[in-house]
């Protein structure tokens, strides 16, 4: 279980965080959706403690993933596996080495069981045979791919997506979709997925957590989310352009972008 | 003036601590050998024909000047001595320096702050590795292992710089130009020599690395970072080579 309590965080006077409370029961699929600039990567990233907060807990499973560091963050880390939105591929490694990074630096298998991993997780993508191809060389959808397949490689029992369906085709974006779904089925994974592809939020999600202006402002099912009668949410699920939400940032961007 | 001392007390801080981690994940495993030979290959052997032209030009410009001079009260054969010495002692240490500063460090910069901005730093920290230990430390310990021996090659090719002015273009004989070379030139020199090229190498890692980590603001961050990762290990390496002279000098006379 994953329990956000009362997240803040700040760049400069920019509050992206705002008391954000989020918990995530084990095994459930919990989709996160909002606006553009919003804070969802910023908030996966604290999951992990690649960030640390300004104030507020993240417990994951009776730890508090902002006070640990050292030796025990990385071991919590290695219970993650972590789709990055821009994939963040090694660029100096091959597509296999970049898959198999995790297995062979905690050598948590002999070279052979490496390899067949490798294969096994990229074929779970739908890539094969790209596995001596630099990131460089791929498209942008592939590289995204081979980030999930990084992600699996060590068979986390949780998963962090960041938009994994965006910038891929529909056609393997809907495979993504069906693998998440397996994930959930088979595998029993706990997965957070952030997306703004409202399509890939209902077929996935078991629940769905609406963030705005730095706090979680309604969760429920997708049947729920669907039928909502907050207007924000409601703004959003359906695309309008008229509403609540206006088209400016919701609040000032700092230096960095 | 506040904000700026203030500023520099961070830097100060947070290279110190980039620094004392990076000395202490040394000690632990797992020990990254074939990042520390890969490291080594790419910041000493790829720079031995740059630090070489450097080392042979210093040598023979220094020949020439002193020749000059020396010409004066005909005392042409002591050029072998202050080329020997200047080399061993000083011109040898901070050219390699400057040179590998200007070839790997810029390079470390530009490739860990890239790793930062293309968020393959977070990438290596959520696959449960240690970026210090991964990206910092095999630099460092190649970058220690690899200036000292660039920085003997130098003042070899610099005092064959001086030999070819001195016996081509003065008439020293070479047994009394390579004599008169031996003779001066200590232990104690190339000690003080090898010293500073190791001081040097962890400035050049420690800065280089602390300003890829602090990367911010994409391609443009990145530039920013290298330049600024350059001129402050200038400037550094030419402070510690000032303040370790003059202790050389007092307390080791
Ligand atoms: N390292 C940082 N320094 C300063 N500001 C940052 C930093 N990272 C993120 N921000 C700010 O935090 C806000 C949220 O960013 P974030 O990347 O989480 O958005 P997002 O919800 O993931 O958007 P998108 O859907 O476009 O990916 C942005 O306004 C951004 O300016
Ligand atoms: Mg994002």
């Amino acid at each position: 279980m994953i329990e956000i309590i009362n997240l803040c965080k700040a760049f400069g006077s920019h509050a992206v965080l705002d008391n954000l409370n989020l918990t995530v029961q084990t095994g459930e699929t919990m989709v996160i959706i909002g606006r553009s600039g919003c804070g969802k990567s910023v908030l996966l990233k604290h999951v992990l403690g690649l960030m640390r907060p300004d104030s507020g807990q993240v417990i994951v499973d009776g730890k508090d993933v902002t006070k640990i560091e050292g030796p025990e963050l990385q071991k919590l880390r290695m219970r993650f596996g972590m789709v990055f939105q821009g994939a963040a591929l090694f660029d100096s490694m091959t597509v296999g080495e970049n898959v198999g990074f995790a297995l062979r630096e905690h050598r948590l298998f002999p070279e052979g069981e490496v390899r067949r991993r490798i294969t096994e997780c990229l074929s779970l993508v739908g890539l094969a045979d790209i596995e001596n191809l630099k990131p460089a060389e791929l498209s942008g959808g592939m590289r995204k791919r081979v980030g999930i397949a990084r992600a699996l490689a060590i068979r986390p029992d949780i998963l962090l997506f960041d938009e994994p369906t965006t910038g891929i085709d529909p056609v393997m974006a809907d495979v993504i979709n069906k693998l998440v779904k397996t994930l959930h089925e088979r595998l029993k994974v706990t997965v957070v997925l952030v997306t703004h592809d409202m399509v890939s939020a209902y077929k996935v999600a078991t629940r769905i957590a609406m963030m705005y202006e730095g706090r979680i402002i309604a969760t429920g099912t997708p049947e729920q989310i669907q039928s909502t009668g907050n207007p924000v949410v409601r703004q959003f699920v359906r695309g309008e352009a008229e509403g609540p939400i206006t088209a400016d940032q919701p609040k000032r961007r700092t230096f960095i972008g | 003036m506040g904000e700026r001392l203030l500023l520099f007390f961070q830097y100060a801080g947070g290279t110190s601590i980039l620094l004392a981690q990076t000395v202490a994940g040394l000690f632990v495993p797992p020990f990254r050998r074939t990042l520390i030979v890969e490291q080594m290959e790419k910041i000493g052997v790829d720079s031995f024909p740059i630090v070489a032209m450097t080392g042979l030009f210093t040598g023979m410009v220094l020949g020439l000047q002193t020749a000059y001079q020396l010409q004066q009260i005909g005392a042409e054969s002591y050029i072998s001595s202050i080329v020997g010495l200047s080399m061993v002692r000083e011109l040898g240490p901070v050219l390699t320096a400057l040179v590998v500063t200007g070839r790997v460090g810029a390079a470390i910069t530009a490739e860990i702050g890239t790793m930062r901005v293309t968020e393959q730093i977070d990438a290596l920290e959520s696959l449960a590795t240690n970026p210090i230990q991964y990206l910092v430390a095999p630099r460092f310990v190649a970058l220690l292992i690899m200036l000292p021996l660039l920085t003997l090659y130098s003042d070899v090719i610099g005092i064959f710089g001086g030999y070819l002015i001195g016996v081509y273009k003065l008439g020293v004989t070479p047994t009394l130009y390579m004599r008169m070379t031996w003779d001066v030139i200590q232990i104690k020199d190339i000690m003080t020599g090898l010293v500073k090229a190791g001081v040097f190498s962890m400035i050049v890692a420690t800065v280089a690395c602390y300003e890829g980590f602090e990367t911010s603001g994409g391609a443009e961050g990145v530039g920013r970072a290298t330049t600024l990762a350059v001129v402050i290990s200038f400037i550094m390496i030419v402070a510690a080579d000032c303040l370790s002279t003059a202790i050389f000098y007092f307390v080791f006379p």
